[in-house]
């Protein structure tokens, strides 16, 4: 080999750049989010897998629905009818009270950081409960 | 190769690699209840990445094993001569003749593709006047692509840490700047298309680029246009399950795999589609991206005329210097009455 130490020195260096995953991630095993239900609402507006994948969506409908049309009825797949609000729907104390326990646990760990926040007021949280940031 | 017979010998490939995993991911369940998601989404992109790598390593050991004995820069500008004729930059940096001159000209090419660059179009014009144009499209479309791509790449870093970089969140919310569609439509992506689809058509449109077009060059092509594709479907049309998506790539990475419940089956197009692309890098024109630092015609500086460079295969060859013929016949030489450099035998001096 010619110019070995070259050579190596650029091995070593394009393979420390392309397994940055490998060793940034090395002795910590990552837990995937710990979503708390809620205990009295059984039902979402749509069933489980679709609001697992499509809430986004669902949330910006009704964002355009209630600012640009002033509709404020939604219509659920059982027909079921929801007042369109995110602070007061989604997250009203029977459902998804806590920002902290539901929307960040997945949103943390798949590093998504929605708008919704831009323009709403989370929900507070009572102090005692202390935000569960440990993974 | 005629264009047709390419076109189909490199689309039925991408046809064939996108319906392995959709049939096997998605059929086989149904009709035999066989579930192969552990070899598409753990053995699969194992051996992909381990290919990958001690192919790259294997091509740049076979590389590092050539000897370039004389120096052969492709050079355009003056070369160092006498020091009152004057070099400017560019004549520095095209035909370095320094350490310098050669990272300089190395760093342009590779984060700039100066050699795109420089591209120049014979023009015709009139007919009656012949001249060189430059011609900067090639050169756009590719940092448009490869600059791209990287930012592609970087961004998937979300899949594979945790937590996740600074820079990667940097880097999502310069992509997402424009803040469109929802979830917010990345840059990257779309330019991506455009310089792929720019880079697919002037093969197609151009004649002299269709004629040298073998399906080695439609292949990474198409199959980097259909894993963008499969990405951008997933990402804003049939919307995979993010989190289920993370745990798998994190067991991956951590070397924990495991394959969680409700990951779509175009996820395993996209997966199978990138192992193959990692597979396929190191045996393919792909591999220019660890070639380029090492190709002779670049890294190399122009100093032949002012260094000398001893071939390395050069066979040993045993010398009889002019001195040591005449120590032994200087004798014989005096003697004849021919010339000596000594004129006194070093046999009689030490008596």
């Amino acid at each position: 080999m010619y110019d070995g130490g070259k050579i190596i020195t650029g091995i070593i260096i394009g393979l420390a750049l392309l397994t940055f995953p490998i060793w940034y991630n090395l002795g910590a095993a990552p837990k995937p989010p710990d979503i708390k239900l809620p205990v009295k609402e059984k039902q979402c507006v749509q069933p489980k897998a679709y609001m697992r994948t499509k809430h986004m969506q669902v949330l910006d409908l009704w964002r355009d629905s209630v600012v640009r049309v002033a509709q404020r009825s939604y219509v659920a797949f059982n027909g079921v009818k929801y007042d369109m609000s995110l602070q007061n729907t989604c997250m009203s104390a029977d459902c998804h009270a806590k920002k902290t326990e539901f929307c960040d646990q997945c949103h943390n760990y798949t590093g998504v950081v929605p708008y919704c926040w831009d323009c709403h007021i989370e929900p507070k949280e009572k102090p005692k409960e202390k935000p569960k940031e440990k993974h | 190769m005629n264009v047709i017979v390419s076109l189909i010998l490199s689309g039925g490939a991408i046809s064939i690699l996108v319906a392995i995993p959709f049939l096997a991911v998605w059929a086989l369940p149904y009709v035999f209840g066989i579930h192969l998601e552990w070899l598409f989404g753990i053995v699969i992109p194992y051996l992909a990445v381990i290919i990958f790598f001690v192919g790259i390593v294997y091509r740049v050991v076979k590389w590092a094993k050539c000897p370039v004995p004389f120096r052969i820069p492709s050079t355009c500008g003056q070369q160092y001569t006498l020091p009152w004729i004057k070099r400017n930059y560019a004549e520095k940096l095209d035909n370095p003749f320094t350490k310098a001159g050669v990272v300089g000209r190395m760093i342009l090419e590779v984060l700039c593709f100066r050699s795109l660059f420089r591209n120049t179009k014979l023009n015709f014009g009139d007919g009656l006047h012949v001249r060189y144009a430059s011609s900067k499209w090639l050169w756009l479309a590719a940092m448009g692509f490869h600059y791209c791509f990287l930012i592609v790449l970087i961004r998937h870093l979300r899949f594979f840490t945790e937590p996740m970089p600074f820079f990667v969140s940097i880097i999502e919310k310069v992509d997402g700047f424009f803040q469109f569609f929802l979830p917010v439509a990345y840059q990257s992506g779309l330019l991506l298309g455009a310089a792929l689809t720019f880079l697919l058509l002037r093969r197609l449109l151009i004649p002299q680029v269709r004629y040298v077009s073998l399906p080695a060059d439609y292949f990474p092509l198409f199959l980097i246009l259909t894993i963008a594709g499969t990405g951008i479907l997933m990402r804003y049309v049939f919307k995979a399950d993010v989190v289920s998506i993370k745990e798998l790539t994190m067991g991956l990475v951590t070397f924990s795999p495991k394959i969680p419940e409700g990951i779509s089956v175009l996820f395993y197009i996209h997966l199978f589609l990138v192992s193959v692309l990692f597979a396929y890098f190191p045996f393919s024109k792909l591999v220019h991206m660890s070639g380029v630092f090492l190709s002779p015609t670049r890294n190399l500086s122009n100093n032949n005329r002012a260094v000398r460079h001893i071939n390395p295969w050069n066979p040993k060859v045993k010398l009889h210097t002019y001195e040591e013929y005449e120590d032994d016949f200087r004798e014989k030489m005096i003697e004849a009455g021919l010339p000596v450099e000594k004129k006194v035998a070093p046999t009689e001096q030490k008596e």
